[in-house]
């Protein structure tokens, strides 16, 4: 090859992930990740590649090493606290008929 | 829970239709595999810009100019997307973009013909995206997450494509004798290349059993080529094109068009380089690149020196 380095590897600048808010009152929505050299670029990538249409009213960008995640392995252990909480579902409660059926 | 175990528990979720997400356990050879394929997906949206970016210049309206640059941006956003559900695999954007570079990874060898006339623009849409769409809506259901998302925004954008390319055939089919025998040639040049684009036979597609029982793909390239086949020959019909192939012909028992073979000699000489275009659009892809390298290190040395300046002034 007529490139003067050994490769083409060079920087593609940091890894971000985009969140959308697809219309006003709707929550944030993860949309998908780009390259940006900084939190401006990164939202004016993300306009361009995640709302030609206008798919955003808002958006959020952070950069993907800077957030934490559970991972799948503590799936079941992590959210374990929430398993035998059944009374914390109306279906739980029997109150007398007729209360039931006006509400 | 050992190697086997995993393997067992991965298929019973995939059976299930459970997606997989990029943290979940898989295969190593579903992890590559997918790697594999993402990537040549996002390289071919992005060769794919350079056809039809060839003629942007010389759109023949306003108008057409406008839709012809939306649509080659949307490719490159489709590229983008892909790149971006690759990495989740654990690989980088500089090494998928060096393994393009360097010709060690694929892209769809339709993009290796060249675009004679405006008629090519307007066949690609019709044709090239019509392929995509058929391809793309399966893959919209596939088991990996971030692949099928990806895929989702992307079939929602293809429709445009395929429409305004398909509504430019339908005018000029109607057009002066001149215009008519150019479409016609354009339709003449990409139907088999397109018929390609689906990849070989499945007896001789060994990837193909594997990445449906992974729930990749729901169906075979044989398959997917059918489809094509039955949905534009209609619609080549309904606006006076001819499909330049002897051997098609509607099958009452079946229901569906048989047709004839794909120039397989053909299909292998350009998947290993020897299309028409081939060098030209790896130069291309070269060239963008190193020209774009000082762009890349100024941006990034910028954004250094505004965190510096941030940071000594807080
Ligand atoms: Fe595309
Ligand atoms: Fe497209």
């Amino acid at each position: 090859m007529s490139n003067s380095k050994e490769s083409n590897y060079d920087t593609q600048w940091p890894l971000w992930e985009v969140f959308t808010q697809p219309r006003d009152g709707k929550p944030h929505e993860h949309a998908g990740s780009l390259h940006a050299p900084d939190a401006e670029k990164a939202l004016e990538n993300a306009r361009d590649v995640y709302a030609r249409r206008k798919e955003a009213v808002n958006i959020w960008v952070v950069q993907t090493e800077d957030i934490t995640a559970s991972t799948p392995e503590d799936q079941g252990p992590f959210f374990d606290p929430a398993n035998d909480k059944p009374y914390r579902y109306p279906k739980f409660y029997n109150p007398p008929r007729a209360v039931k059926k006006r509400s | 829970m050992d190697e086997q175990e995993k393997q067992q528990e991965f298929q019973e979720k995939i059976d299930s239709g459970i997606t997989i997400e990029p943290k979940d356990w898989m295969p190593e050879r579903y992890r590559s595999q997918l790697i594999r394929m993402m990537s040549q997906h996002a390289h071919s949206e992005v060769v794919g810009m350079l056809p039809e970016g060839n003629w942007i210049t010389r759109a023949p309206s306003l108008r057409r100019k406008m839709i012809l640059l939306s649509k080659v941006q949307d490719e490159a956003g489709h590229g983008l997307y892909l790149y971006s559900a690759t990495e989740t695999l654990g690989t980088t954007r500089e090494k998928v973009i060096d393994d393009l570079l360097e010709g060690k990874a694929k892209y769809s060898s339709i993009f290796n013909y060249p675009t004679l006339t405006w008629a090519d623009v307007m066949v690609i849409g019709w044709l090239v995206d019509g392929a995509a769409i058929i391809n793309q809506t399966m893959l919209a259901r596939s088991s990996y997450g971030p692949y099928s998302r990806a895929m989702v925004r992307i079939c929602k954008e293809e429709s445009f494509h395929k429409k305004q390319g398909y509504e430019m055939v339908a005018t000029m089919a109607q057009g002066t004798p001149e215009q008519q025998e150019m479409v016609q040639d354009a339709v003449n040049r990409w139907w088999w290349p397109t018929m390609m684009m689906f990849g070989p036979h499945d007896d001789d597609s060994p990837n193909s059993a594997e990445l449906i029982k992974w729930g990749v793909k729901s169906k075979t390239n044989d398959e997917l080529r059918q489809s094509f086949v039955d949905r534009h020959v209609e619609e080549a019909k309904a606006v006076g094109i001819e499909i330049p192939d002897p051997e098609l012909e509607f099958n009452e028992e079946t229901g569906h068009y048989d047709f004839g073979e794909i120039d397989w000699d053909e299909f292998w000489n350009v998947v290993k380089g020897n299309g028409p275009m081939n060098r030209e659009r790896m130069k291309a892809k070269r060239e963008a690149h190193e020209n774009g390298e000082w762009v890349r290190e100024a941006a990034e040395e910028y954004a250094r020196k505004q965190k510096l300046s941030k940071e000594k002034a807080s």
